[in-house]
């Protein structure tokens, strides 16, 4: 008791050299003082955080990926929890975190939460020791909220981190006047897809205008864009089924299925005639960014191209996003017309200290409140969960009410990116370099076999 | 129970001293480890002050060596030796013993390509920087406006590699032929109706396209050092071989060349040096793509990005056993000159 009544005092000390600090800095924002001023004037139910104890004045520490533009709408969809707990949240985004996290884990200055944008990262991480199992609070959340997602924050049958955000990836940009121009409809299966591709090549011969435009360089991360096209096909021509034991490597990565989705892609992004529209020959998909590939569509030297969601955000200022706007995206059609693979992908948040108010800025992501605040905060777009109770109507974004029409499709048969839950040294590595270098010319069943060997033995 | 409550303390405070984050946390730490270095270096003073005489010198000579001796022990000798260690532990540099990473470093293609890039590197590089380095600073030797052209190949040293390597990526840029271009180079390469490169695409033409980036970083250095060695090489001696009816080229290789030997060894062996440790340039324009890493990229991508740390160890080995023979001919060149 008399400890206890010590470190209250001792708290309070913090407490106002953090105010002291916070006035020098000139914020105005200095309520964690008094018990008062903590309560009420949340938009939330403060009850579920209230649990964890009296958190006025700590700090959680968050790393992510996420950086400007994008984070501002992501920290303001805090402020209903640091209202509620007078928890300050440290945040910090930086484009190299997922190879700075392991360094400052082994060096023992590891962040409160990180954002895993991918699951085999976090497979990495759990390997290492670090990674603090989630609180019940959270488990409970991610049952209610995102069942179908709880196995990608879960390794070797113990759950660690709850899902954050989410993407759709089997998504084809295109312009509807483009198409209504050209007398093109959207395609309804892969043949459909292929034979549109064929015709719009024969419409338009020359160098100038290809169906497809396509770039996968992205710095450190080359290659990406590139695999989503394998994975999706895959999880096309090969099934649900396959694909899950191929990312599992129960079959090996050169199995004549992976052969038969490749040749697929190959098809469209290795056919001269196809690409690359606006940019040059096959080749100068390698050297063009991801971000500038679609633009071509807007240019009108390209028709299709295969991105995510998330590419919405890409697009000039101005440019409208929409069914009868400027740009608009496409299911990439299955075989098919009966089946429905999603390919999409999001982050799993994380925890490497297990301190009460990190236990409570667990619960409050995986809570269905913050999804809906995250909606509301929303910036340009890109503000979909894996939350099934969220509600869908306060998204802003058309492509943000599509993804999540997509995502809670019960016709659909969602499936995780692939090379984000094989092993980083394949899934970050040796997937992205085999899929630049056979854009750039190396044959199909050279990649394959260079990406087969490289798969970490044990 | 005192202990105690000062250990809970310290994780009270909002900021710990080491690991300040406000400005003014900062400035206080920064002043803080001024003052510390302040006390340590005085208290060397006044323990060397205390030793006089033919043997004191030596306790002098040793307190004086000691602070450097300790830092160069804990911050380069002791991660030498851990990376040493690290290499023979597997892929992950945690297992039991192993030469597998330096089995695999000279038997996996991609690896033996990196080993290949890097010795382009280091076989073109210091001969070329030196050699353009060299021929600019006699052309422009007694010249007129000498200053203003030794300023003009001098500029690139002052720019980072990663501003280089970025300005480089624009000359380099690539657009089909058909379009407006905005690279440079390709626009010098259509205006006289040739089709437009994919320089950094295209193996191995792509690595010579490195190269030149960092020759044209390089080259000031070796101008300047060079410059100052061929100024020094005494007139009278100019004057004996100009009455002798020595032509230029004669000049050059039995009077200039012998003359600044020991310059071009400095400028040859650092440059080198620089080579093979070659990074930024690579990551900035490549990301060591098409086939064109070399040692120290790889080694940070095994290291940080393929969670191999074994692996990345024994690049970073390799590069360090490189690096030895360049030093060991820098110095023994040194002794032969002193």
């Amino acid at each position: 008791m008399a400890l206890n009544s010590k470190r209250r005092i001792l708290a309070l000390t913090g407490v106002l050299a953090v105010a002291l600090t916070a006035t020098a800095c000139g914020s105005s924002d200095d309520d964690g003082g008094s018990d008062t001023a903590s309560s009420g004037t949340s938009s939330i139910d403060c009850a579920p955080y209230k649990a964890f104890g009296d958190l006025t004045g700590k700090t959680v520490s968050v790393y992510t990926t996420i950086i400007a533009p994008e984070d501002g709408p992501h920290i303001a969809s805090y402020k209903p929890f640091t209202d509620c707990t007078g928890v300050t949240i440290k945040y910090e985004g930086s484009r190299e975190m997922e190879a700075q996290l392991p360094v400052r884990v082994k060096g023992g200055n590891a962040p409160d939460i990180a954002y895993l944008p991918q699951p085999g990262l976090l497979k990495t991480m759990v390997a290492t020791g670090a990674v603090k199992a989630a609180p019940p609070e959270v488990e409970a959340n991610v049952d209610k909220n995102m069942p179908d997602w709880k196995t990608y924050g879960t390794v070797d049958g113990k759950f660690y981190a709850a899902p954050l955000g989410a993407n759709v990836k089997s998504y084809v940009w295109y312009s509807p006047q483009a198409f209504k121009d050209g007398g093109y409809e959207v395609p309804k299966t892969w043949a459909e897809l292929l034979t549109l591709t064929e015709k719009i090549a024969a419409d338009n011969p020359g160098d100038e205008v290809k169906p497809w435009c396509a770039g996968i360089e992205s710095g450190d991360a080359t290659g990406w864009p590139a695999t989503d096209w394998v994975e999706d096909v895959m999880l096309r021509t090969a099934g649900p089924e396959v694909y899950d034991k191929w990312v599992a490597h129960e079959i090996p990565f050169n199995d004549p299925a992976v052969a038969t989705a490749l040749a697929e892609v190959g098809k469209i992004l290795k056919n001269p005639k196809y690409v690359n529209g606006g940019f040059g020959d096959v080749k100068t998909i390698a050297s063009t960014s991801f971000q500038d590939a679609g633009k071509q569509v807007m240019e009108g030297t390209c028709y299709m191209h295969r991105q995510a969601s998330f590419y919405a955000a890409n697009w000039d200022k101005g440019t409208e996003v929409g069914p009868d706007g400027d740009v608009w995206a496409f299911y990439l059609p299955s075989v098919d017309a009966s089946t429905h693979p999603v390919l999409g992908a999001g982050e799993v948040t994380a925890a490497f200290a297990d301190r009460p108010e990190v236990k409570a800025f667990q619960t409050y992501l995986s809570s269905t409140e913050w999804a809906n605040e995250r909606a509301k905060t929303c910036g340009t777009g890109g503000c979909v969960t894996a939350n099934i109770n969220a509600d869908p109507n306060l998204l802003k974004s058309p492509v943000d009410k599509l993804s999540a029409e997509t995502l809670t499709d019960k016709t659909a048969t969602f499936r995780f990116d692939g090379s984000d839950l094989m092993p980083g040294a394949v899934g970050a590595g040796t997937f992205w370099k085999g899929m630049t270098n056979w854009i750039t010319g190396t044959d199909d069943k050279a990649t394959l076999d260079y990406i087969e060997q490289s798969w970490p033995k044990s | 129970m005192t202990s105690h409550v000062i250990i809970e303390f310290a994780g009270e405070i909002p900021e710990p001293l080491l690991r300040a984050q406000s400005v003014a946390g900062k400035f206080f730490l920064m002043f803080f480890a001024i003052a510390v270095f302040a006390v340590v270096f005085g208290l060397v003073l006044f323990l060397a002050s205390l030793f006089k005489g033919r043997t004191g010198e030596k306790f002098q000579g040793a307190l004086f060596v000691g602070p450097a001796v300790l830092l160069l022990a804990v911050g380069l000798m002791y991660p030498a030796i851990l990376t040493i260690i690290q290499s023979f532990r597997g892929k992950s540099g945690e297992g039991s013993f192993s030469t597998e990473n330096y089995v695999q470093m000279f038997t996996q293609p991609e690896l033996l390509l990196v080993l290949r890039n890097t010795a382009i590197w280091v076989i073109l590089v210091p001969f070329l920087a030196t050699g353009v380095g060299l021929l600019y600073a006699i052309l422009i030797d007694r010249a007129r406006g000498e200053a203003f052209s030794k300023a003009l190949i001098f500029l690139p040293m002052a720019i980072s590699m990663v501003g280089a390597s970025i300005i480089w990526k624009f000359v380099y840029q690539y657009k089909q032929t058909s379009r407006p271009q905005i690279g440079l180079l390709n626009a010098i390469l259509k205006a006289l109706g040739f089709e437009t490169q994919q320089f950094l695409i295209n193996a191995p033409l792509n690595t010579l396209m490195l190269i030149i980036v960092m020759v044209w970083i390089q080259a000031g250095f070796a101008m300047t050092v060079l410059s100052a060695a061929i100024k020094a090489i005494p007139d009278e001696i100019i004057e004996a071989a100009k009455l002798d009816g020595v032509q230029a080229f004669k000049m050059f290789r039995f009077i200039t060349l012998p003359s600044i030997r020991p310059a071009l060894v400095v400028v040859i062996t650092t440059i080198g040096i620089g080579t093979l440790k070659v990074f930024d340039i690579v990551r900035t324009m490549t990301g060591g793509q098409f086939d064109t890493s070399v040692v120290a990229n790889e080694f940070y991508n095994q290291s940080f990005r393929f969670d191999a740390g074994g692996l990345g160890a024994a690049l970073a080995v390799l590069l360090f056993v490189l690096v030895i023979p360049i030093v060991v001919y820098n110095i023994v060149q040194m002794r032969k000159e002193a």
